[in-house]
């Protein structure tokens, strides 16, 4: 069932495989034997209340937090093993603020083993952010500073995209620009996964919401249910 | 292979350039290691004669001190923002980032030490009795032993409470034979008593046991989360 | 086997008793030293002890860390079985039996290095998974125990001997102290880390350590040559009826020593299924409270599928 391949025509294709996870930090658990399965090409939201876990399940999908107990597999792989596939984006912004956008993205992309500034630049473009901006990241706004954020994890163009609280502090213009990006990314066939308080602007694009609570998933909806108003405040 | 040294290039380049921009770590750790000189200066008044035989020692533990003040700073700018996880999800090799991470404290270790040991001279009047050419052989193998340990104890103490307390508690008991290696050679060499050449293989054999260990396991401490 | 363990205590301590009784005793007196050498069955033993204990540590480290993957576990293995059959066979061969120092027979040699893989693929088999790592603390934390008398009991017997509470050059007990420091910093480094993967860093650091011991032997061995030291004993022959005796509180301390892990291995892991069992109890607690606070914040009040 990992391998896609033998996945029968027209059903979804699982990418991701995660089997009784556990995640222990000392006595406290963030996730408790959490199992789930995701399709590809889908938008996955992820919801839950602080300490729900969501950012640490985020962490292991991409290899950053080794499981204490159970599996976690990616298109058949190890996360390590996948990580050219997967693009990260952190609450923290993952770029040196003492750099411009582009010597982060070009440092970044040699990771990668990307050559030449094209892809750079037009990540950086993709993200409607000036290439030729020569100002540190650290002097950016907190919108531009996520947007940018969001280029580094694109930069490799991965299948899959990991985008943790990628709308906090930016303003609605910019938040719905980059949902816009995002809904594209997913029409081109790529898996998304977003944990964000803000669940209103991702409603009618997003395929699923995932509901966590207590280290484990609780419930997957195909929309914000009807009592879930109150899902987009913060 | 090629794109292991073009990221360990690429990764010592983009330190070096952000040490060079901000500078606040270079200038402090030069007055730094000034003080320290002064300070031993002032504790320990020799004849030049013996002085031959205890500087060997007060040089090494100011490096020592010097060493790890800077060795505290290596992992500091990629915690800021968490850069190190955006290291982390690539592929990119984690002996890569090691080895950057090593040759630029190689650097600049020796340039601190380079501006040390002038002083040293000039205020303790040496001048060696051995062959003098054999200290540069032990000073580089020494600096290296300081600086592979040092930075690789440091990315470990990364995942402890009290960071900065952590690296001298791991890294002193572990250097303590490269440092007998690099004082009683020093001395060997200042006095022309004792010919240096077992602390120089001595050190060799500390810097090529423990480079080869830090490879072997870095990536281990580097994914300890 | 909960049983078994008062019976043991009683056991080692009679033992105990019986090995003081031999050493301040029947033992002979010595001739140079007088009564004051009667330290040494109490010094001797401990530092046997504790360097036992420092090496099943190393062993169970490499083996933490070699069974992180599949792979490396294999290749350990064979490699340690490989050290084995070297460390068996090649002493004995004229060659390399030339290179022995005196006085040491390749039987010794070869039984010693034998020991690596014997204990190694033991250790495997008994502690599996996360008890290696149990076992790593256990024997490290009762190593420094012993460790530390050794310390202590060396100048004791060295100020009335030599005149000196300590000589910096002499190679045991600046091993020893050396071993002791980098034991120390590992029981601190397992203390302060807050890493959810400890294990694996004290493994490595252990790993450090014993590569770190061969090189300060050394090391310290030449300085010695270069720094004439005191008379320092070693060299000579011990008298049979003192060997016996030592032979017997060796014993006994190790049947101490076997005692003491054996009771702090299993504390180490009953805190460890407690941290456990907290863990996921918390959570469950959370999940209550969430359960109430649902209601107000989020829509999360469903129950588990």
């Amino acid at each position: 069932m990992t391998n896609p391949s033998i996945a029968p025509i027209g059903a979804p294709i699982v990418v991701i495989v995660i089997t009784g996870l556990i995640k222990q930090f000392g006595r406290f658990a963030a996730l408790r034997g959490l199992s789930a399965e995701f399709d590809a090409g889908k938008f996955h939201v992820i919801l839950g209340d602080n300490g729900a876990g969501k950012t640490t399940l985020l962490r292991a999908l991409a290899g950053l937090a080794q499981p204490t107990r159970g599996t976690v597999s990616i298109l058949g792989m190890d996360p390590q093993e996948a990580c050219r596939e997967i693009g990260y984006m952190a609450h923290p912004s993952l770029l040196y603020d003492e750099m411009s956008g582009m010597e982060n993205l070009r440092y970044f992309a040699r990771l990668y083993d990307i050559v030449g500034d094209e892809r750079c630049e037009q990540v950086i473009r993709a993200v409607r952010l000036d290439p030729e901006l020569a100002r540190p990241v650290g002097q950016y706004s907190q919108g531009m500073r996520q947007r940018m954020s969001l280029a580094r994890a694109i930069l490799h163009d991965p299948k899959i995209l990991l985008l943790d609280e990628p709308f906090s502090n930016v303003d609605v213009h910019s938040a719905r620009e980059m949902v816009a990006l995002l809904k594209a990314m997913r029409d081109a066939g790529k898996t998304i996964f977003v944990v964000t308080h803000q669940a209103a602007l991702l409603e009618g694009v997003a395929d699923e919401f995932v509901w966590m609570q207590a280290g484990q998933i609780v419930e997957r909806t195909a929309g914000l249910a009807s009592n879930s108003t109150r899902a987009g405040e913060r | 292979m090629k794109s292991f040294w073009s990221i360990t290039l690429a990764t010592l380049t983009k330190d070096i350039r952000l040490e060079w921009r901000s500078k606040d770590a270079l200038n402090a750790m030069l007055f730094f290691s000034l003080l320290v000189v002064v300070i031993f200066v002032f504790s320990f008044d020799p004849l030049a004669e013996e002085s031959r035989h205890i500087v060997g020692g007060l040089v090494w533990v100011a490096f020592l001190f010097a060493a790890v003040v800077a060795l505290n700073q290596t992992w500091a700018r990629e915690l800021r923002n968490q850069v190190l996880d955006a290291y982390r999800v690539s592929p990119a090799s984690a002996n890569a980032l090691f080895l950057a991470k090593v040759l630029g404290n190689f650097i600049f270790v020796s340039l601190l030490e380079a501006l040390m040991t002038p002083l040293f001279i000039i205020f303790y009047n040496l001048r060696a009795l051995g062959p003098a050419w054999q200290l540069i052989p032990i000073g580089l193998l020494g600096t290296w032993a300081l600086v592979v340990n040092g930075t690789f104890f440091a990315a470990m103490s990364l995942r402890t409470r009290s960071r900065e307390l952590m690296l001298p508690l791991l890294l002193f008991p572990v250097s303590i034979p490269a440092v007998l290696g690099m004082v009683a050679g020093t001395t060997s060499i200042l006095t022309g008593e004792n010919p240096a050449h077992f602390w120089i293989v001595l050190l060799l054999t500390y810097d090529v046991v423990f480079t080869t260990a830090c490879l072997g396991l870095f990536e281990t401490v580097l994914q300890a989360e | 086997m909960k049983r078994a363990f008062p019976i043991l205590a009683v056991l080692t301590a009679l033992f105990l008793a019986y090995a003081l009784y031999e050493a301040l005793i029947v033992a002979p007196t010595d001739a140079l030293q007088g009564d004051v050498y009667r330290i040494i069955y109490y010094h001797v033993p401990s530092a046997w002890t504790a360097f036992l204990l420092f090496f099943i540590n190393f062993i169970a480290s490499v083996q933490y860390l070699a069974d992180a993957k599949p792979s490396t576990q294999r290749a350990a293995k064979w490699i340690v079985i490989a050290i084995g059959i070297v460390g068996a066979v090649a002493p004995f061969i004229p060659q390399v039996r030339q290179q022995l120092p005196a006085g040491l027979y390749p039987s010794s040699v070869a039984t010693t290095v034998l020991a690596i893989p014997v204990f190694y693929l033991l250790i495997g088999k008994f502690f599996p998974g996360q008890n290696l790592d149990v076992l790593a603390v256990t024997t490290a934390e009762v190593g420094v125990v012993f460790c530390t008398i050794v310390l202590v009991t060396g100048p004791i017997w060295a100020r009335p001997v030599w005149g000196i509470w300590w000589a910096p050059g002499d190679i045991r007990l600046t091993s020893t102290l050396v071993l002791w420091l980098i034991y120390v910093s590992y029981l601190v480094l397992r203390r302060f880390s807050d890493s959810a993967q400890t294990q694996k860093l004290a493994a490595v650091l252990a790993v450090f350590g014993a590569l770190d011991v061969p090189l300060v032997y050394f090391s310290i061995w030449f300085f010695r040559t270069q720094h004439p030291q005191p008379v320092i004993g070693g060299g000579g022959s011990m008298d049979p009826r003192m060997l016996h005796v030592l032979l017997i509180s060796w014993l006994a301390f190790l049947c101490f020593a076997f005692l003491v892990c054996w009771s702090r291995f299993r504390l180490e892991k009953l805190r460890r299924e407690v941290e456990e069992a907290y863990a996921l109890e918390s959570l469950a607690g959370a999940e209550d409270g969430a359960r109430q606070a649902g209601a107000t914040s989020l829509p999360l009040n469903r129950s588990p599928r």
